[in-house]
């Protein structure tokens, strides 16, 4: 399955274009990893692809299909802050269930400790949230994930963990990765190809 | 942190606690007796005037003194209170409901949040007293005037709180990410809006009653509100004004006092309960 996007043009002001005539396509059995300047607009992409923003011109789909908003959207976004992903006042056991089940094991490959379930979002940190927006954005229906500048705040040795975890759930079950970063050395390492941002978006 | 200190800490929070309740529990208690005891006295035989014993100053047989008719303040005070809670309730009602509406109304689109914006700003910027006579005499004045005109004014300040509140959430990433999940709107309202407005809509609503109480015993004292044959706070001050010049100061001082400890009440009642669901110490 390819994800597509084509010819992606978007302003949040007018006159004032942050993506033009973008070209981006993403095979499920790889990883593409995606770099570019501070504020070039890789986080607008990002959004534009998992259907977060809305009113663009060009196309996103999946093997040539439009994708069907209502239903779960099959390309999950991760955020760079995952603390504002999450109803405040929800325990985390409800945060993560929102999106689905994951099994034990699963849980258990991510580092999620059990007492973490019960606890509210405040009284956990970055890195501990990110494992829940990540497990999250991994269910089964999930063909796509976007993550943008996820491990930034993890420490080395969590940040190869987390995406050790990531990238061979993603292998098992065809999930294609569109992984953006700063961080030159990590992509060569996860990522097949790496893209610049300045040479696909065409300003 | 210690041991100990920690246990500590944890007392003194279980104290808080329970001491929010205990406040919360007591003055909703006095108020729901002064409440029933409306329905437990003999309206006819308290308000029926005794010429023997008029004028006279408190006493222990009439704690508030008598007035001019030989009516014992206590019980007028009492009944007069018993109409402003009824009034207070009844007008809390109505201007919730709207509030909530014209919350819930300008998520709708920005053209529908602009019109509630400017409704809610044009109703705010017309001087309370003011607008609720307007609407009193609109509605044929009287108590059903009253009762309409202070239940159809104090809206604005919970409507204002409620569609700041609702727009945050709704630009919120979590309520983003949940349509991203295929939840439908319904179920967005109901599990993550709903939870997160409901405290404020129950502080405001318990807030909304001194404004209320204050404003009708206000209108009726100004002869615009209840009509003279209750026996409102409000009517009581007002008549008393001409006594007062003869020196029988309980006929204003006490049913004042009275009515002042009723808004203070549930402006204590408001302030704990706000403690109590605050998601600061909700979450301890
Ligand atoms: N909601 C918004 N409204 C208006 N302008 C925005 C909005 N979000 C981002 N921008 C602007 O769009 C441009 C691109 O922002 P974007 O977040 O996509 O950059 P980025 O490439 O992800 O940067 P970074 O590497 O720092 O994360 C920036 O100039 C930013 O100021
Ligand atoms: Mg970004």
């Amino acid at each position: 399955m390819y994800l597509n996007a084509n010819n992606i043009s978007y302003a949040y002001k007018k006159n004032k274009p942050i993506l033009k005539n973008l070209s981006i396509s993403i095979p499920d059995n790889k990883v593409i990893g995606l770099m570019g300047d501070s504020g070039s607009g890789k986080s607008t992409l990002c959004k534009v692809i998992s259907g977060y923003i809305k009113n663009y011109t060009g196309t996103v789909t999946l093997d040539n299909n439009l994708i069907e908003t209502k239903d779960f959207y099959p390309i999950q976004l991760i955020f760079q802050h995952p603390e504002k992903t999450m109803n405040p006042k929800w325990k985390m056991h409800k945060v993560l269930s929102e999106s689905w089940n994951p099994p034990q094991e699963l849980m258990d490959t991510f580092g999620l400790k059990d007492n973490w379930l019960g606890r509210w979002p405040n009284e956990l940190s970055g890195g501990e949230l990110q494992r829940f927006s990540i497990l999250r954005a991994l269910n089964p229906k999930t063909k796509f994930i976007i993550a943008d500048e996820i491990s930034t705040m993890l420490d080395a040795v969590t940040q190869v963990q987390i995406w050790d975890a990531l990238l061979d759930y993603c292998k098992q079950n065809k999930i294609g990765i569109l992984a953006v970063s700063h961080d030159k050395e990590l992509l060569e390492v996860i990522a097949d190809d790496i893209l610049l941002f300045n040479e696909i978006n065409k300003l | 942190m210690t041991k100990t200190e920690e246990k500590h800490k944890k007392f003194l929070n279980l104290n808080l606690r329970t001491k929010t309740l205990l406040i919360i529990g007591i003055a909703f208690l006095i108020l729901f007796s002064v409440f029933v005891s409306n329905y437990l006295i003999d309206h006819t035989a308290v308000l029926t005037s005794n010429f023997y014993n008029i004028n006279q100053p408190p006493s222990f047989e009439h704690w508030f003194g008598t007035d001019w008719m030989g009516r014992d303040m206590f019980m007028r005070t009492l009944l007069g209170l018993g109409i402003s809670i009824g009034v207070g309730a009844f007008a809390s009602i109505i201007s919730t409901i709207i509030a909530i509406l014209l919350g819930v109304f300008s998520s709708v689109n920005t053209i529908v949040d602009e019109a509630v914006t400017a409704v809610i700003d044009l109703f705010g910027s017309i001087p309370h007293i003011l607008l609720i006579i307007l609407v009193s005499l609109a509605f044929g004045g009287g108590y059903y005037g009253v009762v309409m005109a202070v239940g159809l004014t104090h809206w604005t300040p919970l409507a204002r709180v409620l569609r700041a509140e609702i727009k945050k959430i709704n630009t919120s990433e979590y309520i983003k990410l949940s349509t991203e999940f295929g939840k439908s709107k319904m179920w967005i309202a109901k599990k993550h809006i709903f939870p997160l407005i409901i405290s404020q809509i129950i502080v405001g609503v318990i807030l909304m009653f001194p404004h209320a109480i204050m404003h009708e015993a206000s209108i009726s004292f100004l002869g615009f509100g209840l009509p003279a044959h209750e026996p409102a706070i409000g009517i009581i001050l007002s008549e008393s004004m001409k006594y007062l010049s003869m020196g029988y100061w309980w006929l204003a001082f006490y049913p004042g006092l009275a009515l002042l400890f009723l808004v203070l009440l549930f402006d204590l009642i408001g302030e704990n309960v706000h403690k109590l669901l605050d998601p600061q110490s909700a979450q301890e």
